[in-house]
């Protein structure tokens, strides 16, 4: 081999410029660094709810806190209201996916089926979260306010309600739940809603042909990415809120 | 010749992009619902009954917590399917979340040993 092809074949590896070497479009790779940035926010939230409860003496029972129905049954419901929610969820991540896999094959009819059972998922959610909200501050929960001390032990363990001392303990852990559930379940419902907005302009911008006119749906992709991630995000607000 | 290889590369690329067909979504689909059917019988039926210890119980939940996170992330989020390099820069990154965690843990214990008897 002569010396200038040994020179070209030097330049071909991945990491030897003139090329992304991670074959990802720009936009898609700073969606990923955004949502690994947006990744530790989250984190650090949890972290603290978790590092709270850890410390303290008792703690809110999610069962006896999270257990209507609204509108259809007051308590005796553990986690079903929330299932739905979870399900609701978990469901409109799979039509963002469907939308993505029908960009794949350039089918403006399906990304737009796809993307309006996406949305309406997501107001769904919004809804549910809206009616669990209404539920919790009704029972007088709030940032900053907790229910009188009569009603509020009936959200610990009996074993613990029970002894008088213990009253103090409850209203310091019952405040830092009802800080911590609003400010956490409301940055992630934060994140649902603009979500449902920025689906609602990639829709707009598929039904106009702006994707079709590009040769690429790769901004659905990007959009994608983002409402996994909320997707992702109450997986984990779900179980360390209402299972642990 | 660089050049040809390049645009090979790329089409490659995009072969890998396509690997996500409608059964493997149903497919992931199905596995995150039964994790958290498996996660619901846990809380409704095995806690309550005593079959297992709270304690024990919350290690679970992380554990398929986790699992759900890693198939969303893979599947839908088509991690899987990138490149290595795009791989690592995302998850090991979570070393610094591990090392959070960690102190946060030491620090509460702490402060659940010394302040109970106050708050």
């Amino acid at each position: 081999m002569d010396s200038l092809s040994q020179l070209d074949q030097v330049k071909t590896t991945a990491w030897s410029g003139g090329r992304s070497p991670w074959s990802v479009e720009y936009g898609k790779i700073m969606m990923w660094f955004f949502l690994l940035s947006d990744a530790f926010t989250f984190s650090s939230l949890l972290v603290y709810y978790g590092a709270q409860r850890f410390t303290k003496f008792t703690w809110p029972d999610p069962d006896l806190v999270f257990q209507s129905i609204p509108g259809i049954k007051d308590s005796g419901a553990p986690l079903v209201f929330v299932g739905l929610m979870t399900f609701i969820l978990i469901m409109s991540s799979v039509t963002m996916v469907l939308a993505v896999e029908a960009g794949h094959r350039r089918s403006k009819k399906e990304v737009v089926g796809w993307m309006i059972a996406t949305i309406i998922g997501g107001f769904m959610f919004l809804g549910c979260q809206a009616l669990e909200w209404t539920h919790l501050h009704h029972e007088g929960f709030w940032w900053g306010h907790i229910p009188a001390i009569e009603e509020l032990k009936h959200f610990f363990d009996p074993s613990v309600a029970s002894v008088a001392a213990n009253e103090a303990a409850m209203k310091v852990s019952g405040q830092q739940f009802a800080n911590l559930f609003f400010t956490i379940t409301g940055f992630h419902g934060f994140h649902v809603f603009s979500g449902v907005l920025i689906n609602c302009i990639i829709l707009g911008m598929t039904i106009n042909g702006t994707f079709e006119r590009r040769g690429h749906y790769l901004m659905i992709e990007k959009v994608g990415l983002y409402w996994h991630f909320v997707d992702l995000v109450w997986v984990f607000v779900f179980t360390f809120f209402y299972l642990v | 010749m660089s050049e040809h290889n390049i645009h090979t590369t790329e089409e490659h690329g995009h072969e890998e992009h396509a690997g996500l067909d409608k059964k493997k979504i149903w497919q992931v689909f199905g596995i995150l619902l039964v994790i958290t059917i498996i996660e619901f019988i846990i809380a409704l039926v095995i806690i309550p009954g005593h079959y297992m210890s709270q304690h024990v119980g919350n290690f679970v939940y992380i554990a398929l917590t986790l699992l759900k996170a890693f198939y969303i992330v893979a599947y839908f989020m088509h991690l899987k399917y990138e490149k290595l390099g795009l791989q690592l820069s995302l998850t090991v990154t979570f070393i610094f979340i591990l090392y959070f965690i960690t102190l946060m843990l030491i620090e509460g214990g702490y402060l659940h040993l010394h302040m109970s008897a106050a708050a």
